[in-house]
């Protein structure tokens, strides 16, 4: 379980988030919706440390992340995993040696088992073959896919996903969210998607938060979630100019 | 009139608030290095980066160094009928100045603005970001042996680039402009100590770590939009620049 409370961040004068509450539940998908620049990505940086807040506090199995020392939230971030916007590969090695980098540095694994499970995660995700390519000689929507592989070789508790379909066509996007909702299916990892791919994204999601003017505007199961009649979801979901949201 | 000392001040702290920025980097650096795993494969491969693939332009600088010490200092010493000191007077100059300083130019340029590209770029696309998230310190993995590999190949370059520019200059005074071989070794080998050649190496030490902390500070350290990269890199060769020079002129007043 991860628990949010009262998160506060500012950058310069910028207030991003404004007191976001928000309970993620164990072993469920849960995504978070909102405006672009709107302070989604910088929510999810917060759940594993990668940004720490002004105020307020986020708490992985109980433990506040934001007030431990180095060596014990080393712990708890093996404990994750994340697939980046860009999907954040190290440039300077292969699609398997980007695959293979967090179990060479954090087991003690023999190669041929690295290998092994490389192959595994790599044919997972439709990569198998491609594993000797560089990440600049794929595509985008392979990128994804490697960095999929790279968040989940380490058979995480805990998946992180930043905008996981933004920059790909629809098909393609449309694969990456059946590839993450398999791949749930069979590790059970607790999923937080960071996504604005309405409606696509619902078919994924077991429950979804919006994030509106720093705050979590509105939470639920998805089904709960799509019938609400807060303003502010109606608005977002069916994409309308008009209402409580500024849209430029 | 007061806005104008408010605006003074203000910026007074930020450049003091980032100097102090830069010195934790640095010490961070360097306490990364004595804790596990060990980072050896990096630092021989950073070794490489810097010191082999910077190889060619140090020989082509330290020769052509050399070539113009000979030509300009055989017709100075002319003037004085004092052409045998020519050997001496081109040691001198490479051992003391020259090698450890434009080495480190040339380091600088060809290196150490790669450096902050590549780490800036790594910045800009969350590969830093990565590198935390899977519980992997950056500043171990990416800074600390760029440091212990600058601190190594750079005394190893600027001898080299020492050793180039003796014989370019050979070549001009000796070869070309008839000093003999014979006074031109033997006055290097009267004139030149012990102390000139390990406080040209102590200063090539301290620029090797200039280059590479600078270099990878500000590349770590690059704004995340379109111009981020290209802002760090320029700043990062530039500040070295700097640094080095004032550097080498305390690093000379004390070894005087």
């Amino acid at each position: 379980m991860i628990r949010v409370v009262d998160l506060h961040k500012k950058f310069g004068r910028q207030e991003v988030l404004k007191g976001i509450n928000l309970d993620v539940e164990t072993g469920k998908i849960t995504t978070i919706i909102g405006g672009s620049g709107g302070g989604k990505t910088v929510l999810l940086k917060h759940l594993n440390a990668l940004l720490l807040p002004d105020r307020g506090s986020v708490l992985v199995e109980g433990v506040d992340i934001t007030k431990i020392g180095e060596s014990a939230l080393n712990n708890i971030r093996q404990k994750f995993g994340v697939l980046f916007q860009g999907a954040a590969l190290l440039d300077s090695m292969t699609i398997s040696d980007n695959v293979a980098f967090p179990l060479r540095e954090k087991t003690k694994l023999t190669e041929t088992e690295i290998q092994r499970r490389v192959e595994q995660r790599l044919e997972q995700v439709g990569l198998a073959g491609a594993g000797y390519k560089y990440p600049a000689e794929v595509s985008g929507g392979m990128k994804k896919r490697a960095g999929l592989a790279r968040a989940l070789v380490m058979e995480p508790e805990i998946v992180l996903f930043d905008e996981p379909t933004t920059g790909l066509d629809p098909l393609l996007g449309k694969s990456i969210h059946q590839l993450i909702r398999k791949i749930h299916a069979a590790f059970g990892f607790t999923g937080v998607i960071v996504s604005h791919d309405i409606p696509e994204v619902f078919k994924i999601s077991d429950r979804v938060a919006m994030l509106a003017n720093g705050v979590i505007a509105e939470i639920g199961k998805t089904d709960e979630f799509l019938t609400s009649q807060n303003p502010i979801v109606r608005q977002f979901v069916n994409a309308e100019t008009e209402g409580p949201l500024a849209v430029l | 009139m007061l806005s104008l000392i408010a605006q003074i001040g203000r910026t007074t702290l930020q450049q003091l608030a980032g100097m102090g920025r830069m010195f934790l980097f640095l010490l961070s650096a360097f306490a990364w290095v004595f804790r596990p795993p060990p980072r050896l494969r990096l630092i021989v491969e950073h070794i490489r980066t810097i010191g082999v693939d910077s190889l060619s332009v140090v020989l082509l600088s330290g020769v052509f160094t050399g070539m113009v010490l000979g030509l300009q200092g055989y017709y100075s010493l002319r003037k004085f009928n004092a052409e045998s000191f020519l050997g001496s007077a081109v040691a001198l100059s490479l051992l003391r100045e020259l090698g450890p300083v434009l080495s480190a130019f040339m380091v600088t340029g060809r290196t150490g603005s790669a450096m902050a590209a590549e780490l800036g770029s790594m910045k800009v696309t969350e590969q830093i970001d990565a590198l935390y998230s899977m519980a992997i310190n950056p500043i171990q993995y990416l800074v600390s042996p760029r440091i212990i590999a600058g601190l190594i190949s750079m005394p190893l370059l600027t001898a080299i680039f020492d050793v180039v520019g003796i014989y370019g200059a050979y070549l001009i005074g000796v070869g070309l402009l008839g000093v003999s071989s014979g006074s031109y070794f033997a006055g290097m080998q009267s004139s030149v100590v012990f102390h000139d050649v390990w406080s040209g190496m102590l200063k090539s030490v301290s620029f090797g770590l200039i280059i590479t902390w600078v270099c990878c500070y500000k590349g770590f350290h690059a704004l995340p939009m379109a111009t981020g990269v290209g802002q760090a890199t320029t700043e990062s060769v530039v500040l070295c620049f700097v640094l080095i020079l004032v550097w080498d002129y305390f690093m000379t007043s004390v070894m005087l």
